[in-house]
């Protein structure tokens, strides 16, 4: 291994450790994270990349965390890629968690800890809403009024509480339709 | 052998939970307190808190916390794997087939409808976690709005995006100012 790839992995294991430990809130914050790391900050993914990642993590079964780093990990350095990211993503989990395995009541009824918490969550729901906001006008841009309506459908759809699964399996079939129809056209 | 037991049972859980940690969350119960009954329902509950209280996926925090209460650290090392080992390789098989067939024209368009979802569910969590942040996880009415939640929010975001901060940084001064407030008793 040269020099190059090891500080590589090392970059991708010590990214993807320090977003772990801070991913409050489910998988969704994690792709956030690494959406700003990976594509804005390195530059070793594509904004599409990335969320063709988060679409096929939300599809495999599995923690969303996990799956997303198993693919950006293979896609930045391959099989040592995907062992760098997933022990980055579930070291800083494993470690907390052992811990406060010996004491959880007292952690979880503790008014300091819940007060660090309550703060912390604003500064989330700000990360997710930047990265929402630089997302969703990126979609916006590409002037295509079917990526229009499925944004607004999904969107509608899991505010209505359907199954995150079922709007990606559904998201699917209609680009799938769209392919078969576009080939019709064109024949 | 108990570390085996532990490997099988959260791979299962792995295997079976498909849409991440509220699909995750029955399976663990079902495992963890009714077949093998190594929680009772009142430390499964303070094990729910304890997830959406602390980093990681749920079903990580889980297996961490069910493994180390029963055979200690070798505990939490087999629950862990045994949780990550089906997202392992059904996740690389998908990795390694989305790579060889991204370029077709179908799944071009799949794919191209497949962002857009992707953009939503994001929104959709950044809903979720709005309601909480700014409203306690009620409803719009005046008497939900958390007032330090909410000049943190603006704070954060205007720190996001107009300053580039770091992500990490955002929510380590956010934390440190939600201590702050509540020495100073707000």
């Amino acid at each position: 291994m040269s020099r190059k790839e090891k500080g590589k992995l090392w970059t991708l294991f010590t990214s993807m450790l320090s977003i772990s430990a801070f991913t409050f809130g489910g998988g969704f914050v994690i792709v956030t994270l690494m959406k700003r790391r990976f594509v804005d900050e390195l530059g070793w993914l594509e904004e599409n990349d990335m969320l063709d990642m988060t679409a096929l993590a939300q599809t495999c079964p599995g923690a969303i965390a996990v799956n997303a780093a198993i693919l950006a990990g293979r896609s930045v350095a391959g099989v040592r890629g995907i062992a760098a990211a997933v022990l980055g993503t579930i070291i800083p989990p494993v470690a907390i968690l052992s811990v406060i395995s010996y004491c959880y009541t007292q952690f979880a009824e503790n008014a300091w800890v819940a007060a660090a918490l309550a703060g912390m969550q604003a500064g989330v729901a700000a990360v997710i809403v930047d990265v929402v906001l630089n997302l969703g006008g990126g979609i916006l841009k590409e002037k295509k009024r079917l990526i229009h309506a499925v944004l607004m459908g999904a969107f509608m759809a899991s505010l209505l509480g359907v199954n995150a699964i079922h709007i990606v399996l559904a998201c699917a079939g209609i680009g799938a339709l769209n392919a078969v129809c576009m080939r019709r056209h064109q024949a | 052998m108990i570390l085996l037991k532990l490997f099988a049972s959260f791979f299962q859980i792995g295997l079976f939970s498909v849409g991440g940690g509220y699909a995750a969350m029955p399976l663990i119960e079902a495992q963890a307190v009714d077949a093998f009954g190594w929680l009772t329902t009142q430390e499964f509950t303070s094990l729910v808190t304890i997830a959406e209280m602390t980093p990681g996926p749920i079903a990580v925090n889980a297996a961490t916390f069910v493994g180390m209460r029963l055979a200690g650290i070798p505990g939490a090392i087999f629950a862990t794997l045994g949780c990550i080992f089906p997202s392992l390789i059904i996740v690389t098989l998908m990795s390694v087939l989305y790579e060889k067939y991204r370029s077709l024209d179908t799944m071009q368009a799949v794919l191209a409808c497949l962002r857009p979802a992707a953009v939503a569910l994001i929104a959709s969590a950044a809903i979720t976690i709005l309601r909480v942040a700014l409203l306690n996880g009620g409803t719009l009415k005046i008497e939900n709005i958390r007032p330090l939640g909410v000049s943190l929010f603006a704070a954060a975001l205007f720190a996001l995006r107009k300053k580039r901060m770091s992500p990490i940084v955002v929510m380590l001064l956010c934390g440190a100012a939600g201590i702050a407030a509540h020495a100073v008793g707000l």
